[in-house]
């Protein structure tokens, strides 16, 4: 289940952004935000104007000069921070993955074979370990040997213990994680320092951040338009001089300030920073900026039937007797091998007797003791007061079973467990003492939900495909019931790359989920490709997100995230342009009121002086910023629903609200400085 | 009956620019079309003679090929100018033009602009106005067309933006030369001139001998207005008798010079096989079209005020500079015509225009995108499509895309620079001729009118329309080259960058629409185009016409 991991905001995350945000001033960092850095200029020059008011010749009020210098400050301060508390907020969430990260012992087994306790922190790549049950996995590694169940809260979250096996796609480990059964002997992949927890953390922390493509498209509209403000701007001062209309230079820098995206220029780095966390929140780690922001033009989703969009052969569907077993013992003594079972199946099991007519009474088993699922012998079951022993598991297993008992196998069991897999199902067998009675049918359902969720991923617009090495009728069956838009059975990992390049060549953006080995090439070939933690190590490095909780349909969570993050940008982009009309009616005016009388027409917010309109204009511009900082870390709201709709919606919000607010805003400022006659 | 007049104008040139506009698809069709076989032999032809090779070209071939035939062009012009005196075809005996008259005049012709520093009856020979006038008139706008051909293949096509010369040629056999025939004939009907007899001399009533300036008149002046070129072939333009003698000839040059830009987006739709698309660009030109039309004639309707506090009466509405023969409705309309279309004809002096009636021709030239001129003013509308696609696009989730192509950082360069270089050469060169003598001395009206004559002489030039605010002296050195940069400035650099950005265009695989895709065939993107426009196009200019027309309106009220 999707868990979002929440951080708590220490305390000193907004004195730590505080202290940044001054940090932040050289000119050498803010020259890599074109926007911020123009405020910078204009901050210095009236802050000599402050001092030298003839400067530029002619006359110019040091007190006004000094005001717009400070607010200017203030507006850089503001950007500032923003930038830096998203960055805070990432190293925080570092911090929280850091914290899985402990110095155990570790023990290695030197190349004479024999066994050396050393620090987990000196074990290099190509080392061997052995971890026993009850002890934390130092490294990093491979399973080379053993099988284990191994708790991965730590990292996941998830508290039932998964199964890993040398060989196959649930050999690799995660150092940090605790073996809570058997032993295992692994063999470390990663030198300190550089396993996947610490690169994850070091990308999270923002160390390595690149400007996304998107990202830096953008910053060449804002870089674009602040250039043609200046131009507006230094070309006034001659052309007013024409009409003998003198122009302070503060009140001009003032008036680029307003114009120039100081908004979304502001605002920007903190956006990208903050949908990375954002994904990062729901425990999913993206290997970069450009990954998140892809998920946002998914096209296609890929998902794989089993785990994904299905339980995964779990639900007990039917009891198939074998040999001359009665189906009503058959019934009975699948429910008592279930009955200390406690996983979904085992219960289904339990629900399934019931639905056919099985008493309580049945199950009311004094003196019975539970035997747990092992690895190693793959069965359950339970021990009865009277000493007969109930098992159920992989029919291989209790095939074996039953042998090493001497017992015999019906002649029907093969084919009925046959009949089972080729509907798309699993076969358990129940064996009473060393008997056989028959077989559980467990068969795919598809998880809760998971309709809906198709149904809102059409509706914005992406289709899903369903893959599985199923034959084609159960796939039907499954993908009918589910409500996907298309599926490939019998699918062989070829059959994904293939699927995944076709789609691309159409010019889709192709996201999927995988975990084995066989996944690899798909995860890389895929535009995003989305890993399970508890997968192996090459799809984690294949991939381009990594879900620590390792639940596949948080690809969907993903794309939403990606989406939200360009919405955000979007809408911080048009309401920070469209907030120029507004500027333009408070400062205009005021500008030339002095020379030419008649312009206080163009006054229709009737603001009270030439400086307040001048000085409400530019704080308005300078609180806009930390008033959107909260949206722009989390993001502006989003529902799934056609593009249409979505535009409309965000146009009346930030388009309109983006030319009226300014409006209320100044004018609000207007009367407050004007009831204090502050100026 | 004013809007009866306008509106059945307009009507009528709706009526003509859809299947003007699914002409123009057809005629230059990369596939063969039928009319491949009519024009075919002509065409090859020219392509023989020539050694065109019919080659699709890269965006690359096709902007040097734009530049290397442009400046062939301006060289043959400058030299004609320089020898026009010792060439023959010249009756009236008219000397050569000075060296940066002529540079300003052959640059100015080149790039479709037609801004007139000299007088055309007394300072060109008929060789001239034919060979440079009308042959430049010819090329300019088939260049224009050519190009957005290629951009518009760039956003809707898939095998090349296509060859810069068969375009060259197809817009001079398939849509010039048919049309100005018909247009000349229509206005000879009219009584338009068509000669080659020199100045006639003529006796008045009063007894005094009057020289009057005739010569082949007609078929400039189809071409002038087809070609959205605008120099007429006398000084006064299109309020001289002989270049627009009646309504009907007044009605002829308005539908001509509108016809080809206003078609284009139909042709654009028909490309794109949307043609609510095309639908769309033409409804937010023509929403923008109408307000400034609006704008005009109710600011002419209303009279002068400062007149009228003269004691002159204004019931007529304001008719100082207007020709009596058109009224105010059609010299509203044709106005707004001239400097949509930015062809830059006159049937006003524009001067005389009320200070905001003088607004709406600064205002259309500089957004250069309501309509247009022929070819660019589609161009311009689409590269604020483009940019109304990148704001807006982001807000529903998406990297933007317009028609299926997604628009990057390297688009969005191109598009910068473009939107960047438009107001640079606008208000950079009317900054220093304000601050300066050199540039201040040529301007005749003291405070805010002073200011919009020279800002509508660098509006004019930079979007290439041509027409001026007369009264300026503008035949100076300063004047001469300042303009001239500007005109090439204003044509050569959003030619070259919007052939990058088709070319960067056509090379991406077009993204499947789905219901995630943000739509640009719907009022809703018809509504964020007009705002693009509007907030990134307009607003750079506010402050600016505040101290030019705005202020002046401001006083005089």
């Amino acid at each position: 289940m999707s868990r979002t991991r929440t951080v708590a905001l220490p305390k000193d995350l907004y004195r730590r952004a505080f202290v940044e945000s001054f940090k932040k001033l050289d000119p050498r960092v803010m020259m890599k935000n074109p926007v911020m850095f123009v405020v910078e200029v204009g901050f210095v020059i009236t802050l000599l104007l402050t001092f030298v008011p003839n400067l530029f010749g002619g006359e110019s009020e040091p007190l006004f000069n000094a005001v717009v210098s400070f607010i200017l400050f203030v507006t850089i301060l503001f950007a500032n921070f923003a930038e830096a508390l998203a960055e805070g907020r990432g190293k925080a969430q570092a911090e929280s993955l850091k914290k899985t990260k402990q110095e155990t012992k570790a023990r290695r087994i030197a190349k004479d074979g024999s066994l050396q306790m050393v620090n987990s922190t000196d074990l290099r790549k190509g080392d061997i370990v052995i971890v026993e049950t009850g002890e934390l996995i130092p490294s990093d590694g491979e399973i080379i040997e053993g099988v284990a169940s191994v708790d991965e809260s730590a990292i996941t979250g998830e508290s039932a213990p998964v199964i890993k096996e040398a060989g196959g796609d649930f050999s690799s480990v995660t150092g940090g994680t605790r073996v809570v059964s058997d032993q295992i002997r692994i063999r470390v992949t990663t030198d300190p320092g550089e396993s996947f927890l610490d690169r994850m953390i070091s990308l999270v922390e923002g160390a390595k951040r690149q400007k996304t493509p998107n990202e830096i498209a953008l910053s060449t509209l804002l870089v674009s338009l602040t250039l043609i403000f200046l131009i507006v701007c230094t070309t006034l001062l001659p052309i007013a001089g024409f009409v003998n209309a003198a122009i302070p230079v503060a009140t001009l820098i003032a008036l680029l300030v307003c114009l120039i995206p100081t908004t979304i220029g502001g605002l920007l780095s903190a956006i990208g920073i903050a949908g990375m966390d954002r994904v990062t929140q729901f425990n999913v780690i993206a290997t970069s900026g450009k990954a998140v922001e892809a998920s946002g033009d998914i096209n296609t989703i890929i998902l794989d039937k089993t785990g994904t969009i299905t339980h995964g052969n779990r639900m007990a569907a039917e009891f198939v007797t074998v040999g001359k077993a009665k189906l009503e013992v058959l019934n009975k003594v699948a429910a008592q091998s279930s009955l200390y079972d406690e996983t979904p199946e085992g219960r289904s099991v339990i629900e399934l007797a019931k639905k056919q007519g099985l008493s309580s009474e049945a199950l009311q088993l004094p003196g019975s003791e539970g035997i747990e699922f092992r690895a190693e012998t793959r069965m359950s079951g339970t021990n009865l007061a009277d000493g007969s022993l109930i098992r159920k598991g992989a029919v291989d297993a209790i095939k074996k079973y039953v042998t090493e008992q001497g017992g015999s196998i019906p002649s029907d069991l093969e084919t009925k467990a046959n009949a089972i897999a080729v509907a798309g199902g699993t076969a358990l067998a129940v064996v009473e003492g060393k008997t056989i009675l028959g077989l559980i049918y467990l068969k795919d359902t598809v998880k809760p939900g998971m309709r809906e969720r198709f149904e809102e991923l059409r509706r914005m617009g992406i289709r899903t495909v369903m893959c599985t090495g199923d034959n084609p009728l159960t796939a039907a069956t499954i993908a009918k019931e589910a409500g996907v838009d298309d599926f490939v059975a019998e699918a062989k990992p070829e059959d994904k790359i293939a699927l995944i390049r076709k789609e691309q060549a159409e010019g889709k953006l192709v996201a999927m989920t995988g975990d084995g080995t066989n996944d690899a090439p798909a995860l890389a070939q895929a535009d995003v490709g989305l890993a399970m933690n508890s997968g192996t190590v090459a799809a984690k490095e294949a991939a381009n997100m990594v879900d620590l909780d390792s639940d596949p349909t948080k690809i969907i969570e993903v794309v939403a995230i990606g989406k939200q993050l360009l919405m955000t940008r979007g809408a911080l982009t048009t309401f920070s342009i469209a907030n120029d009309v507004a500027k333009y009616f408070a400062i205009i005016p005021a500008m030339f009121m002095l020379a030419i009388p008649q312009m206080s027409a163009l006054n229709i917010m009737n603001l009270a002086t030439p400086q307040s309109a001048i000085l409400s204009a530019l704080i308005f511009n300078a609180i806009i910023i930390p008033i959107l900082i909260p949206l722009a870390m989390k993001g502006v709201k989003y529902t799934p629903m056609s593009a249409s709709k979505l535009l409309s919606r965000n146009l009346v919000i930030y388009g309109l609200g983006g030319i009226l607010v300014p409006f209320i805003g100044i004018k609000l400022i207007d009367m407050i400085l004007a009831t204090f006659s502050l100026v | 009956m004013d809007f009866l007049q306008i509106a059945l104008v307009l009507v009528v040139l709706l009526v003509l620019a859809i299947p003007m506009g699914r002409y123009l698809s057809r005629a230059f069709a990369l596939e063969e079309t039928r009319l491949d076989r009519f024009f075919g032999g002509a065409e090859r032809l020219i392509y023989k003679l020539c050694g065109i090779r019919l080659a699709d070209m890269s965006w690359k071939q096709y902007a040097v090929a734009v530049l290397v035939s442009n400046i062939t062009m301006v060289a043959i012009a400058y030299l004609i100018l320089r020898l026009q005196g010792v060439l023959p075809a010249n009756p009236s005996g008219i000397a050569a033009m000075e060296p940066l008259l002529s540079f300003n005049t052959a640059v100015s012709f080149l790039t479709n602009t037609n801004l007139q520093h000299y007088s055309g009856e007394s300072g060109l020979s008929y060789l001239s106005q034919m060979i440079v006038i009308i042959y430049l008139m010819f090329t300019t706008p088939a260049t224009g067309i050519a190009v957005v051909m290629a951009f518009m293949r760039g956003l809707t096509g898939k095998r090349s933006i296509g060859n810069y010369y068969v375009d060259l040629i197809r817009a001079h056999t398939r849509v010039l030369i048919p049309l100005s025939i018909i247009v000349t004939l229509l206005l000879v009907a009219q009584g338009v001139p068509q000669t080659m007899e020199p100045t006639a001399t003529a006796t008045t009533i009063t007894g005094a001998e009057q020289q009057i300036a005739r010569g082949p008149v007609a078929s400039l002046v189809s071409i002038k207005h087809l070609g959205t070129n605008g120099g007429g072939f006398f000084g006064v333009n299109s309020s001289h008798p002989f270049e627009n003698p009646t309504p009907l000839s007044n009605l002829l040059e308005i539908l001509s010079m509108f016809l080809i830009p206003a078609s284009l987006p139909f042709t654009f739709g028909f490309m794109a096989k949307s043609r609510k698309q095309g639908w769309i660009i033409f409804g937010a030109m023509g929403v923008m079209f109408l307000a400034f039309l609006l704008l005009a004639y109710f600011n002419e309707v209303n009279g002068n005020p400062a007149l009228e506090r003269a004691g002159l009466s204004q019931t007529m509405g304001s008719m100082e500079g207007k020709e009596v023969r058109f009224g105010i409705a059609q010299t509203a309309l044709f106005t707004a015509v001239t400097t949509a279309a930015t062809t830059g004809t006159v049937n006003i002096m524009h001067d005389t225009l009320t200070p905001l009636g003088g607004l709406v021709p600064l205002g259309e030239m500089m957004l250069n995108c309501v309509f247009g001129g022929d070819g660019v003013g589609t161009i311009n509308i689409l590269m604020y499509a483009i940019l109304a696609v990148f704001i807006a696009g982001l807000m529903v989730g998406r990297t933007p895309e317009f028609l299926g192509r997604k628009i990057e950082g390297r688009e969005m360069k191109l598009i910068a620079i473009a939107i960047l270089v438009h107001p640079l050469i606008i208000l950079a060169p009317t900054a220093i001729a304000l601050a300066t003598d050199m540039g201040s001395a040529g301007i005749s009206n003291p405070g805010f009118h002073g200011i919009s004559q020279a800002l509508y002489e660098f509006t004019s030039s930079a979007a290439n329309n041509g027409s001026g605010f007369e009264g300026l002296g503008d035949n100076t050195p300063f004047w001469n080259i300042s303009t001239g940069l500007v005109m090439l400035f204003g044509r050569y650099i959003s030619i070259i960058a919007m052939l990058a950005v088709a070319g960067s265009l056509i090379a991406k695989t077009p993204v499947p629409e789905t219901m995630g895709t943000l739509q640009t065939d719907n009022n809703v993107f018809l509504v964020i185009l007009i705002a693009t426009v509007v907030i990134v196009g307009a607003l750079t200019f506010l402050p600016v016409l505040a101290l030019g027309p705005i202020a002046e309106w401001l006083t005089i009220r």
